[in-house]
């Protein structure tokens, strides 16, 4: 069973703190939400986590099954089980979808997939998602809409299977529909094996259809209270103005 | 306009067969400044020794002439007349032209295949060779350069009235490899013309592809795709003289470089004179540098005398590998080696995939990738 311990977390960015001493634990089989205001340093978390060159760890450490996680590389973190979706999927020119997740899923797996197999699994990963077949030959993210990118990511998870996955507003810029579609990809997801999700996100639409075990409120690079999925409701209603007070 | 204090349309001007109109090379003209002439083996300054062996060989599909004449013959420099010293030195000393011929109307099932091969031996060799395609013919030309030679020479493509010419042009030098060319096309009217440079061996590399319209309608495609390794040498002159309405021209250069001293030049001279109303013209260039002590010169000149253009643009961008792409794909457990291979790969071969040539585009993936994995 795979457990991602963050422990005491501070990043600095370009010489500015962004997060200031971040605790979480997150176990296989547990869902996480994160929420919190703009800027409070969400992204800042879920790419330190993951290895960003941008960000540089001023202290702390992020712990997958006791490996420490900052000790290695970006590509090393992926294929030791993190996965990362993020907010704002980068293009990659040239690169086909289908050629990337080929290198992908045999980097991550240690071996090269069967064709057929991988096919198969590709076809009925974008028949599950929405998306239409055109797209394995397009280039990586190049001219997709917004709702297109986070689908995308959505189907990366599923291929790789990760332990834990951290997915970074995802939720974002989807209408209803693909917010239902990407919702299913996430619980398929997590009834697939013993799996860890920290889910950032500012509204609590998404987490009508994933429903997390414990939400946590982000303020000012840290988590400022924890609770049950009852807290989210409460931020719903209220907002986030009294922990902006608080961390400002 | 910076150093080139004379406009670009007066640059191109002097042209002629004589040698002696040109002066030798010094280093600090406008059209010699980027290239290293130390290592050009006397080619500039009728230094070089005669001698050096290079075999050329035709392979012409069937209803296509090809044939070996002398510099008597009417169409020996008939489209194009030298424009610098090397050009002139070539097309003073080469001994027998090659000529290919497409007759009008014809349509080739298979490409024409002509291969340059350096044999080593002291000493340059010179060659010229003559590519007439009849009117609404259409062709497809490939011309291989490799071995070990000194090696300088014009090419003269004529492109009847209506008619299709593509091109593809291979410089797999070995490293010791000195290779100064001319390509230059002469559209009819309505003529197409693709033409496709790869540029991957030779220790100097010198390519200047031009493009002149007799009449309005042409159309004209230069790509061309080059990696760089220490030490290299590549460079690549573009010229496109619109002097005709209604012409189009598009050129896209990339390339990728890597290692201590590789050098890529790209210069990019775009004309429209004021005759050539309706003229639709892009260039653009963009460099890769994957390592420190790697250098891209990329200069793009357009220069517009006519107030009615139809479009007329130019860019050139020479940067590193964009971390968050590389990030992206490490972040999916691509290896990082791994993730820089796609993404060249990726910049090179999106144009790599408009050759025509199936073969050849296969070729040129595979030598792409060997570079990278040098
Ligand atoms: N390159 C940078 N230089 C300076 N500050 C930066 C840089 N990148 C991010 N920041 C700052 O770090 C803080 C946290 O940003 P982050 O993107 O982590 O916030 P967030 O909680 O994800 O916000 P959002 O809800 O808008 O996605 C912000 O104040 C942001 O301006
Ligand atoms: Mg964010």
């Amino acid at each position: 069973m795979s457990t991602l311990e963050i422990r005491d977390l501070k990043v600095a960015v370009e010489d500015k703190e962004i997060l200031r001493g971040v605790n979480l634990t997150v176990k296989a089989g547990e869902t996480h939400a994160i929420m919190g205001p703009n800027g409070s340093g969400k992204s800042t978390l879920a790419y330190a986590i993951a290895g960003h060159p941008k960000y540089t760890i001023t202290g702390g450490q992020v712990l997958l099954d006791g490996v420490d996680l900052l000790e290695l590389s970006v590509d090393e973190r992926a294929r030791a089980g993190l996965f990362l979706a993020m907010q704002y999927p980068v293009e990659v020119p040239g690169v086909s979808v289908s050629n990337f997740l080929r290198s992908a899923v045999t980097s991550v797996r240690g071996e090269a997939p069967k064709l057929r197999q991988f096919a198969k699994d590709l076809k009925a990963g974008m028949d599950a998602l929405s998306i239409d077949a055109a797209f394995a030959q397009r280039n990586l993210n190049e001219g997709f809409s917004g709702g297109e990118k986070k689908r995308h990511e959505i189907l990366q998870l599923e291929l790789l299977k990760p332990k834990i996955a951290v997915l970074d507003e995802t939720d974002s810029g989807l209408d209803v529909d693909a917010l239902r579609v990407v919702s299913e990809g996430i619980n398929r997801f997590r009834a697939s094996a013993d799996t860890g999700v920290l889910l950032i996100t500012h509204y609590t639409r998404i987490l009508r259809y994933v429903k997390p075990d414990f939400v946590h409120v982000f303020a000012g690079g840290r988590i400022v209270e924890a609770g049950g999925p009852e807290l989210a409701e409460r931020l719903e209603a209220e907002g986030y103005e009294q922990y902006t007070k608080v961390s400002a | 306009m910076g150093l080139n204090e004379k406009p670009l349309s007066t640059l191109h001007e002097k042209a002629s067969y004589d040698l002696a109109d040109f002066e030798v090379p010094n280093g600090r003209e406008e059209a010699w400044r980027f290239t290293p002439l130390s290592r050009l083996k006397g080619l500039h300054n009728g230094k070089a020794a005669p001698g050096g062996q290079v075999a050329v060989h035709v392979r012409a599909p069937e209803g296509v002439q090809a044939e070996w004449v002398g510099r008597d013959d009417s169409r020996v420099g008939a489209a194009y007349v030298p424009a610098d010293r090397v050009s002139a030195q070539a097309y003073a000393s080469f001994d027998k032209a090659l000529v290919v011929s497409v007759p009008k109307e014809a349509e080739l099932s298979e490409a024409i295949w002509i291969d340059v091969k350096g044999n080593g031996g002291e000493g340059a060799a010179y060659g010229h060779v003559v590519v007439e395609v009849g009117p609404m013919a259409q062709a497809t030309l490939v011309i291989e350069h490799s071995g070990s030679a000194v090696y300088a020479d014009n090419v003269e493509f004529v492109v009847g009235e209506g008619a299709t010419l593509k091109v593809v042009s291979l410089q797999e030098w070995d490293d010791d490899a000195v290779h100064v060319s001319h390509h230059h096309a002469r559209l009819a009217k309505d003529a197409t013309f693709r033409g496709f440079v790869v540029t991957l061996g030779g220790d100097l590399v010198r390519l200047s592809p031009s493009v002149a319209y007799t009449a309005p309608g042409g159309d004209a495609d230069l790509s061309g795709v080059y990696f760089v390794d220490a030490g290299q040498h590549l460079e690549h002159r573009l010229l496109v003289d619109h002097s005709q309405p209604n012409c189009r021209s598009n050129v896209d250069y990339r390339g990728a470089l890597q290692g201590e001293a590789a050098h890529a030049v790209w210069i990019g001279d775009v004309v429209i004179r004021a005759e050539a109303e309706g003229t639709d013209t892009y260039e653009l260039n963009r460099n890769l540098i994957l390592t420190d002590g790697a250098r891209a010169d990329s200069v793009p000149n357009l220069e517009i005398l006519t107030g009615e253009v139809a479009g007329a643009g130019h860019a050139s961008a020479s940067g590193r590998l964009d971390d968050e792409h590389i990030f992206y794909l490490q972040a999916r457990g691509i290896p990082y080696e791994e993730a820089r291979r796609l993404v060249v790969r990726g910049f090179l071969g999106q144009l790599v995939e408009k050759i025509e040539v199936e073969e050849i585009r296969e070729r040129v993936l595979a030598a792409v990738e060997a570079e990278l994995s040098r």
